[in-house]
């Protein structure tokens, strides 16, 4: 039984069946990818998985507990995280700010009427999201804008926003995507760290074969929004149906 | 029977002017992606220049009238109107009489100017900037052109009559086979009806069968594509605000005579508006102007003294509510288009 | 101190102290010279600067945090004056029960309107806010007459019950509005040489309000409910999916800052016991938006600077008159001072809102962020002047290399 399984999902839009009986098993401690050509119904699977979309049949349950019809919010207090493919940051507060978002939400929860305390005397959390600012090497960066951080920074920030409320599973979707390949490899440098010193579970929609053969435990290769195969990477590789499908247009 | 049409047709004159307005704002939100608080304002000018074209043409002179006197048996001193020495006694009582029809040539290439001067002048500075923003400096400049028109002719209502051959009401109701003077209706509005029923037919005749109009049709659904086409779609644009500026002042030209203007009729005029263009959906143009009419004919039976008595007060917010109400169940309004102001 | 941080507790008692010398500050020239008619400092006008910098303040927590441009406020601020005049026709001419029925009133028609309203975003919540409040103000002015005096506007009378209270004073009058005893009407005069300066209870009471008001909106600017609403501003898709759920953060500043627009509606009623349904028109609630903007959206100080601001120059400029645009320009030769006089006229007296209007639009098209934006740019403008004059050894801006 793994952390968050997914069990025959269905979601239609009009005409367009974007995904037809997804199967799918997340191991705790690993990181499961995701991988498929365009179109094949990635994002509309993750989006499954946040809230953002309710699939028309089948189940998402997240540590035995369903997350469909719960709200993004709730979804992320449950402990699942998300990256998104361009980073979403709070562009009008100071990166510090942005790192306190989520250590508020940690502690308070979605909602609290904390409007006669002052964030300056909160120094437990200040600590905390200062201390990760530190690990992601930003802390000399805290007082800055966050609107006007380099895209890497930015992508580093939201990942260690991510970090920060310690998730028990952590979405990336398509994390170095449009990036140059030395920030790729600093991506992955990160990612591969997160995975190993936290042990945190990530799934993770990429379509850098170089990213995922890198980072992932197991490997899920959708097609046309139905699951083709899933394996460990070194059979991925060497599969017909994969290479038929998708990986002969890509380089390996 | 007889009092449904009628409440029918009593809306339909301030549905008319709701339509127009909303029609205008309809295609500058549309195309320009602007939320234009002077809208109402231009509609407001527009009536001005009935009334100032009015007064104009009553500019007179005086000369002594032998034929009459006064009763001290001196020659009387009468005021005789240029437009009468120069045109005859009677074209000239005709062309004053004929006013504000006449006015609607008058106003079309002022209304013009006015919007292009709007557009190039103002708006254009505000494409990139927040909604908050247009909301806001429009909101400004509504203020400073009623304050204008404010200095200039006073805060008191200005009648302005229709032509004398459209004074009065007539039996609508026997035309039809109803019981005689079962259904009585002013004139003017029938005309005013009809009028507005030509601007829209034109505008969307313009939109539907020209080239330009094929542009800023196209504009209206992708802004970015039809600009990668080469299409310089601002010029285009600038004049589809000079479109709506004359609309809307050609609604307030006709208006004249069914309510005396004043300096803040416009803003009167333009929260309703705001209002009929959501419900009609933000960026439909068939939606502002079914919604326009929908709501003042559902404006007119709210004032019905049989709904007042049922339910005391409706007549007064009948539109507000049922913008509520279509805003929180269908949220792109009537007709609306997704994505349109959504962001 | 008062738990604030170094620069906010400067900031507030710089307000505290305008708020206390407001007599004296804002009465600098000498009676019955030329320039008296600047002065400010009498308490109907102090009254007003301090009850509007109040509803701003309140705006300013919803739009300036948020973002969320509300077009329906002054809805809350005349909801508030009837409730406060009713309490008064009803219990006693004490204002504080009627402060308290003002905003609790205000903040239940706040937390009705806010959750409609809130459903939506943008324009739409615009939208929105402005029906609610224009259908509140036809209202007032129709079926609910019994209740808000309709077109003549609610007043208290000689027969109200006053259950706490008397119902008319021994000499036959209606009481006046008082706090434990002391009378808001009361005013003592200080003369000092040429000048004279007026102390009236009714501004203190406003003043010692505002105080307390001023002090809750820092301290909600600087707590993590004030940064969950900057958050809103920002990113809403990012909040949720950082476990945050907005709208019932929004709903709060929403209801908060109708509470506010509440109090200073009490406030009014306070210092001159009456209300009418023109305090809801949906142009007062532009009114306040001007100040917002004008004084600095977002900013502590800025609702305040532009409160005070616009209700001075109000004051002021719309008993301007030809007469004394004539005295002004009396150096001028007569031709330029008739022509002088005549471009400026149009402006004054009556023209006030064309003026507010021109400036209003001057300030978002070319200074968005209001006086207080204003202010920063100056100072920075001096802070580079003073650099410049150090010599320039300093290497902080190297100079450019040819060619670059």
């Amino acid at each position: 039984m793994g952390i968050l399984e997914v069990t025959d999902v269905n979601k239609r839009f009009g005409g367009l069946q974007a995904l037809g009986k997804v199967n799918l098993s997340v191991q705790e401690g690993t990181c499961h990818a995701i991988i498929g050509p365009n179109g094949a119904g990635k994002s509309t699977l993750l989006n499954c998985l946040v809230g953002k979309l309710i699939p028309d049949t089948g189940t998402v349950t997240f540590e035995g507990q369903s997350v469909l019809g719960r709200k993004p919010y709730e979804i992320n207090q449950m402990g699942i995280s998300r990256v998104f493919q361009t980073p979403e940051i709070f562009g009008d507060l100071t990166v510090l700010e942005n790192m306190l978002m989520p250590v508020f939400a940690r502690r308070d929860g979605t909602f609290r009427l904390h409007a006669y305390e002052t964030i300056a005397n909160e120094r437990e959390l200040l600590d905390e999201a200062e201390g990760m600012l530190d690990e992601v090497n930003m802390l000399d960066k805290r007082h800055m804008h966050s609107a006007s951080l380099s895209r890497g920074d930015k992508r580093r920030l939201e990942m260690a926003m991510c970090l920060v409320q310690k998730p028990k599973l952590l979405l990336l979707d398509e994390p170095t995507a449009g990036m140059a390949r030395a920030d790729t490899n600093n991506t992955i440098d990160l990612l591969k760290e997160i995975k190993e010193k936290r042990n945190i579970t990530m799934a993770i929609i990429e379509h850098d074969m170089h990213v995922v053969f890198s980072l992932a435990d197991r490997i899920t290769v959708l097609a046309q929004g139905t699951p083709l195969v899933e394996d460990i990477p070194e059979n991925i590789k060497g599969h017909p149906k994969v290479r038929e499908a998708y990986l002969g247009e890509a380089q390996v | 029977m007889e009092a449904i049409i009628l409440q029918i047709l009593n809306g339909l004159d301030k549905g008319s002017a709701y339509a127009l307005i909303a029609l205008g704002l309809t295609l500058i939100f549309g195309t320009l992606g602007v939320v234009n608080f002077a809208h109402g304002a231009i509609f407001m000018i527009g009536a001005f220049v009935a009334v100032t074209l009015n007064r104009v043409l009553n500019l007179s002179f005086s000369v002594i009238d032998e034929t009459r006197t006064d009763f001290l048996g001196n020659p009387m001193q009468v005021q005789v109107p240029y437009v009468e020495h120069w045109f005859g006694t009677q074209t000239g009582a005709a062309i004053i009489d004929w006013s504000v029809p006449l006015a609607i040539i008058v106003a079309i290439p002022i209304m013009a100017l006015i919007g292009i001067a709007m557009e190039r002048g103002l708006i254009k500075h505000f494409y990139k900037r927040p909604h908050a923003d247009q909301i806001l400096v429009t909101f400004g400049l509504a203020i400073v052109l009623q304050e204008i028109i404010k200095a200039f002719y006073g805060a008191n209502p200005i009648p302005t009559p229709a032509p004398d051959a459209f004074v009065g009401s007539f039996d609508l109701g026997q035309i039809f086979g109803f019981e005689p003077f079962a259904i009585m209706y002013p004139y003017w509005r029938l005309v005013y009806f009809a009028f507005a029923a030509v601007v829209i037919g034109a505008v969307f005749a313009f939109l539907q069968f020209t080239t330009f109009g094929m542009v800023v049709r196209a504009g209206m659904a992708d802004r970015e594509t039809v600009g990668i086409l080469g299409i310089d779609i601002d010029k285009r644009f600038t004049t589809m605000f000079a479109i709506a500026a004359i609309v809307a002042g050609l609604a307030g030209v006709m208006y004249t005579p069914i309510l005396s203007p004043n300096y803040h009729m416009g803003m009167d005029f333009l929260v309703l508006s705001f209002v009929v263009v959501v419900v009609g959906g933000m960026g439909s143009l068939g939606g502002a102007v079914a919604a326009g009419f929908l709501l003042g004919v559902l404006q007119s039976f709210a004032s019905m003294s049989q709904v007042i008595d049922l339910i005391p007060g409706i007549n007064q917010v009948i539109i507000y509510l049922v913008a509520i109400i279509v805003l929180l169940t269908r949220p792109r309004g009537l007709m609306g288009r997704k994505g349109v102001m959504e962001d | 101190m008062l738990g604030l941080n170094k620069a906010d507790l400067r900031l507030y008692l710089i307000v505290l102290g305008m708020l206390i010398f407001a007599p004296f500050i804002m009465n600098p020239f000498p009676e019955g010279s030329g320039l008296a008619q600047f002065n400010g400092g009498y308490p109907d006008l102090l009254q007003k600067l301090v009850i509007f910098g109040i509803f701003a303040v309140g705006f300013n927590i919803l739009f300036g945090l948020t973002g969320y441009l509300s077009f329906g406020h002054a809805a809350f601020l005349g909801v508030g004056s009837y409730a406060g005049v009713w309490m008064m026709k009803l219990l006693t001419m004490n204002v504080v029960p009627a402060l308290i029925i003002s905003v609790l009133t205000a903040g239940l028609l706040s937390v009705i309107i806010g959750y409609v309203s809130l459903r939506r975003s943008g324009i739409y919540f615009s939208i929105l806010t402005l029906a609610f409040a224009q259908m509140c103000y036809s209202l007032a002015y129709s079926v609910l007459t019994p209740i808000t005096g309709g077109e003549t506007g609610l007043t208290l009378s000689l027969n109200d019950p006053r259950v706490l209270g008397t119902s008319q004073t021994a000499e036959g009058n209606i009481p006046v509005p008082h706090f434990f005893g002391l009378e808001m009407n009361a005013s003592s005069t200080l003369e000092l040489g040429a000048w004279s300066f007026t102390f009236n209870t009714g501004y203190y009471f406003c003043a010692v309000v505002m105080a307390v008001a001023f002090y809750f909106a820092i301290r909600l600017f600087r707590s993590p409910f004030g940064l969950m609403l900057r958050a809103v501003k920002s990113n809403q898709a990012r909040m949720s999916y950082t476990g945050l759920n907005a709208r019932p953060y929004t709903l709060a500043a929403f209801v908060i800052s109708g509470m506010y627009a509440g109090l200073a509606g009490g406030l009014m009623v306070a210092m001159d016991p009456l209300a009418g349904a023109e305090r809801m028109i949906w142009t007062a609630s532009g009114e306040v938006v001007l100040m917002a903007i004008l004084g600095g959206v977002g900013t502590l100080i800025g609702p305040i600077l532009g409160a005070g601001v616009i209700k001075y120059l109000e004051s002021i400029i719309s008993t301007i008159n030809s007469t004394i645009l004539h005295q002004w320009f009396a150096f001028l030769p007569d031709g330029l001072e008739d022509f002088v006089v005549a471009i400026i006229y149009p402006f004054v007296g009556k023209g006030w809102h064309l003026t507010l209007g021109i400036v209003f639009m001057l300030v978002v098209i070319f200074l968005p962020g209001g006086i207080v934006e204003g202010g920063k740019r100056i100072g920075n403008l001096f802070r580079r002047k003073r650099r410049e004059e150090t010599p320039p050894s300093s290497t902080t801006t190297p100079a450019p290399k040819p060619g670059e």
